[in-house]
C-alpha cells in the first residue's frame, strides 16, 4: 500500500506535480474519505449551526456509527482479500441471540455467554471460510447463502422473540456493559465506541505492521502471485473469514449494548451499510488496496451526513439520496484511479 | 478531481436550496414532532405521515417523518429516535417495529423530556410510552362480527365460519379482531387472549393466512377442503379476503352464497365492498391516529398537558366505523361510496 507505483501513461501526457499527485492518492487511499469527511463538517456547521456541532450530538453520531464500524471492520478485511462478506448483519444477530438465549433463557454466567456468543460468529466466519478457500466457490454466493442460513438460525434460536431490557438487568446486566456511557461535559461516549476504536487500532496494527496483515494484502492484490512468493494463501484466506466472523460475534454484543435488549429482527441492512462504509472509506472492491482508517472514515462520512441531514431537517429519503451518491462518487474514483495506473 | 469538486459544489447547492425551504423555521426555537414508522412504502403509514403533516402545517408546528428500511428493523428507528433527541423534538409518535427492543431507546426520549406517543401498534410493556392512540381492534372485530349474524338472521345458529387470521405467534391485534368478530358473531371466546380454545361447532377452523392475499387464497383453499358447505369467512385484513375471494370463485363459490368480512379500510378493501366481493369492512383511520397524534404534542409543548385515554381502555381510540353496503338495523354504518372518501392507499 505504501509503495509508490508508477504511471506509465501519466509520465508522459501530464505534469510532474499531476503524477504526484495521483501517486500520493494511489498511495493513500484514505486522503479523499477525509477530504469529504471534513467538507461535510463544515457544511452542516453552517447548514444546522450549533445544535450540530454540540458536544452530545457528535459522542451521537460516534455512537450511531459504532455499530456498522465494528462489521465494517470486519468487512474490510475481507474485501481487501478481494472477497465480499453479504452474511456479516446475520452472525452479529445470531450471536447476540445466542449470547442473550444462555444467558438469559438458559441462565449461564454473562462472560461465558458473551465467550460462547462470540465464538459462534467465529464458527460462522470458519463456515463461509471453508466454502470460499477449500471449496473454492465464489464468496459473494457462498455469503449470500449462509445470509439466508444464518438468519433461519436466528429465527430458529429465537423464535423470532425479542429479550427485553429487564430481563437481561435482572440476570445478566453485564450483556449491556458494552451501552454504558462516560460523561464528558454534555458527550456521551459508550465503552462500546471506545472498544470499537481500539479494535480498529489492534487491525491498523496487524495490517501494517505484521507479516500476516501484509499478505492480506498480497492475497487481495493478486492471489496466484502471493501464493507463488511463498505465502500460505488458503491459510490467509481462511483466519481472515474466520477474524471477521469473529469481529461479526463482538458487534453482536455491541449490539446489545447499544439498543439494550436482544432484537431477533434487524440487521438485515447490516451487510450493505458495511460494505457503504468501505467503499466510502477508499477500499477497493477489486482487494488489495484499502485501510482501516478509511473505513472508520467512511462509517463516520455515513453517520454523519444522516445525522447532519436529520438535524437539517431533511426528509429520510434524502438522506439514502446523498448516501447513494457517496459510494457512486467513491467507486467511479476508484475505477478511475485503477484506469490510470494500468 | 474536477468531478468531485463539481459534485460537492452541487450538494452544497442543493443542500442550500432544501435547507432554505425546510429548515429555516427550525430555527426559531418552535415546537418540533417527529413521526417514525415502520416502513415508509405502506399505504397505512403513508397516509399517517400525510395526516400529520397536513395538522403540523395546520397548527404552526415543525414536522420530520422518519422510517424504517424495512418491516422489523429496529436499527433505523432508535437512530430516528436519538436524532429527533439531538433535534430537540417536543414529541415522537411512533409505530414501533420492535415493541420491546425499541424500549430503552424511548426512555431516554422520555428522560429527555419528550412526549412519545405509540401510534397504532402499543409498546411492549404498554406504559413504556406516554401515550397510545390506536383503533380498538376488538371493537372493529366486534362489529363485522355483529354485521354477519344480523345478516344471516336465523341462519346465523346454523353457520359455518372460517378464520383466516395472521400468524401462529398470536400478535395482538391478530387475536383482538379474531375474538372481537366471535363475541359479535355470539361465539363463547373463552379466554379473550387466546385465539383457538373455542369449542362452538359452528367454527370450521383457523388458517395462518401471513395477512397476504397469497395466504388468504391457501387458506381459504384448505378450509373449504375441510368443510365445503361453510358460509362465513373472517379475514384479519383485505388482502387476505381478496385471496380468499379467489378460492372462492375458483370453487364456484362466488354466488354470494358465502359472506365474506374483513378489517382496514384500505382503497382497494373498499373498492372490494363496492363489487360486493367484501360484506363488510371496519374501517381504521390512521390519517387521524397521526393527527391526534400532533395535536397531542401541541398541546403539551404548549402547557404541558398529558393526553388522555378514552374511558374503559388504556389507550385513546381513535375510532373504527363499519362500512358496507348492507346496512343492517342497531349498527351505525357507511356505504362504500362515503368510504372512498375516507379510505387509506
Amino acid at each position: 500500500m505504501a509503495d509508490e507505483i508508477e504511471f506509465p501513461g501519466a509520465a508522459t501526457g501530464r505534469s510532474a506535480l499531476s503524477r504526484r499527485i495521483l501517486n500520493h492518492l494511489h498511495a493513500n487511499p484514505t486522503i479523499i474519505p477525509l477530504f469529504v469527511l471534513v467538507i461535510g463538517l463544515i457544511i452542516f456547521s453552517f447548514v444546522v449551526g450549533e445544535r450540530f456541532f454540540h458536544p452530545f450530538n457528535l459522542s451521537l453520531v460516534l455512537q450511531q456509527v459504532t455499530i456498522i464500524g465494528t462489521v465494517a471492520l470486519a468487512q474490510t478485511l475481507i474485501i481487501l482479500t478481494a472477497g465480499i462478506d453479504l452474511s456479516v448483519g446475520a452472525i452479529m444477530i445470531l450471536s447476540s441471540v445466542a449470547m442473550g438465549k444462555l444467558a438469559v433463557t438458559l441462565g449461564y454466567p454473562p462472560e461465558i455467554a458473551l465467550l460462547l456468543g462470540i465464538g459462534v460468529g467465529g464458527l460462522c466466519g470458519w463456515f463461509n471460510g471453508i466454502f470460499v478457500t477449500y471449496i473454492r466457490l465464489p464468496p459473494f454466493i457462498v455469503t449470500l447463502g449462509t445470509w439466508s442460513v444464518f438468519s433461519a438460525m436466528v429465527q430458529y434460536f429465537s423464535n423470532g422473540e425479542t429479550i427485553a431490557q429487564r430481563d437481561i438487568e435482572a440476570g445478566a446486566e453485564f450483556l449491556q456493559w458494552s451501552g454504558e456511557a462516560m460523561k464528558f461535559g454534555a458527550a456521551r461516549v459508550t465503552t462500546g465506541s471506545i472498544m470499537m476504536l481500539m479494535l480498529a487500532g489492534f487491525l491498523w496494527y496487524m495490517l501494517n505492521r505484521t507479516a500476516f496483515g501484509r499478505h492480506i494484502y498480497a492475497v487481495g492484490g493478486d492471489q496466484e502471485a502471493a501464493r507463488l512468493s511463498g505465502i500460505n494463501t488458503k491459510r490467509v484466506l481462511m483466519s481472515v473469514y474466520l477474524i471477521a466472523g469473529l469481529i461479526c460475534g463482538f458487534a453482536g454484543w455491541l449490539m446489545i449494548g447499544r439498543i439494550g435488549a436482544v432484537s431477533p429482527l434487524g440487521g438485515e441492512m447490516t451487510n450493505l451499510d458495511s460494505i457503504t462504509a468501505v467503499v466510502i472509506g477508499g477500499t477497493s472492491l477489486f482487494g488489495g488496496r484499502g485501510s482501516i482508517i478509511g473505513t472508520l472514515i467512511g462509517a463516520l462520512i455515513v453517520g454523519f451526513f444522516r445525522n447532519g441531514l436529520a438535524l437539517a431537517g431533511l426528509d429520510v429519503l434524502w438522506q439514502e439520496f446523498t448516501v447513494g451518491l457517496l459510494i457512486i462518487t467513491a467507486v467511479s474514483f476508484d475505477q478511475w484511479l485503477r484506469r490510470i495506473s494500468n | 478531481m474536477t468531478h468531485i469538486k463539481r459534485w460537492l459544489g452541487h450538494s452544497v447547492s442543493v443542500a442550500a436550496i432544501a435547507i432554505g425551504c425546510t429548515a429555516a423555521s427550525a430555527q426559531d426555537g418552535s415546537v418540533l414532532v417527529g413521526l417514525i414508522t415502520k416502513t415508509d412504502t405502506n399505504p397505512f403509514f403513508v397516509k399517517m405521515r400525510e395526516g400529520a403533516a397536513e395538522k403540523a402545517d395546520e397548527l404552526g408546528v415543525n414536522f420530520q417523518a422518519f422510517a424504517g428500511k424495512y418491516d422489523g428493523d429496529n436499527d433505523t428507528q432508535v437512530t430516528a429516535v436519538e436524532n429527533l433527541i439531538s433535534a430537540g423534538a417536543k414529541g415522537i409518535l411512533m409505530v414501533a417495529s420492535d415493541t420491546k427492543a425499541i424500549v430503552p431507546t424511548i426512555q431516554k426520549a422520555r428522560d429527555a423530556g419528550i412526549l412519545v406517543i405509540a401510534l397504532d401498534t402499543p409498546l411492549d410493556p404498554f406504559n413504556a410510552a406516554d401515550a397510545t392512540f390506536a383503533t380498538d381492534n376488538f371493537e372493529a372485530g366486534r362489529l363485522i362480527g355483529a354485521w354477519a349474524k344480523a345478516t344471516m338472521g336465523d341462519g346465523a345458529a346454523n353457520a359455518k365460519i372460517a378464520f383466516l387470521d395472521a400468524h401462529e405467534s398470536q400478535p395482538t391485534v391478530d387475536v383482538l379482531r379474531d375474538q372481537g368478530f366471535m363475541e359479535g358473531f355470539g361465539i363463547d371466546i373463552m379466554n379473550p387472549d387466546r385465539r383457538g380454545d373455542e369449542t362452538d361447532e359452528r367454527i370450521v377452523g383457523h388458517f395462518m393466512a401471513g395477512g397476504s392475499e397469497v395466504g388468504g387464497r391457501e387458506g381459504m383453499e384448505t378450509l373449504l377442503q375441510k368443510d365445503f358447505d361453510l358460509n362465513v369467512v373472517y379475514t384479519i385484513n383485505e388482502p387476505t379476503a381478496a385471496g380468499a375471494w379467489e378460492a372462492l370463485k375458483a370453487a364456484g363459490k362466488d354466488d354470494g352464497s358465502v359472506l365474506i368480512t374483513s378489517v382496514d379500510g384500505g382503497c382497494p378493501g373498499v373498492r372490494n365492498v363496492a363489487d360486493g366481493v367484501i360484506g363488510a369492512t371496519s374501517m381504521q383511520f390512521p390519517l387521524r391516529m397521526a393527527a391526534f397524534g400532533v395535536e397531542a404534542v401541541a398541546q403539551f409543548a404548549k402547557d404541558g398537558t398529558m393526553p388522555e385515554v378514552t374511558e374503559g381502555l388504556e389507550f385513546f381510540d381513535t375510532g373504527v366505523t363499519l362500512v358496507t353496503d348492507n346496512p343492517v338495523e342497531g349498527i351505525e354504518s357507511i356505504t362504500s361510496t362515503e368510504a372512498l372518501e375516507l379510505c387509506w392507499g
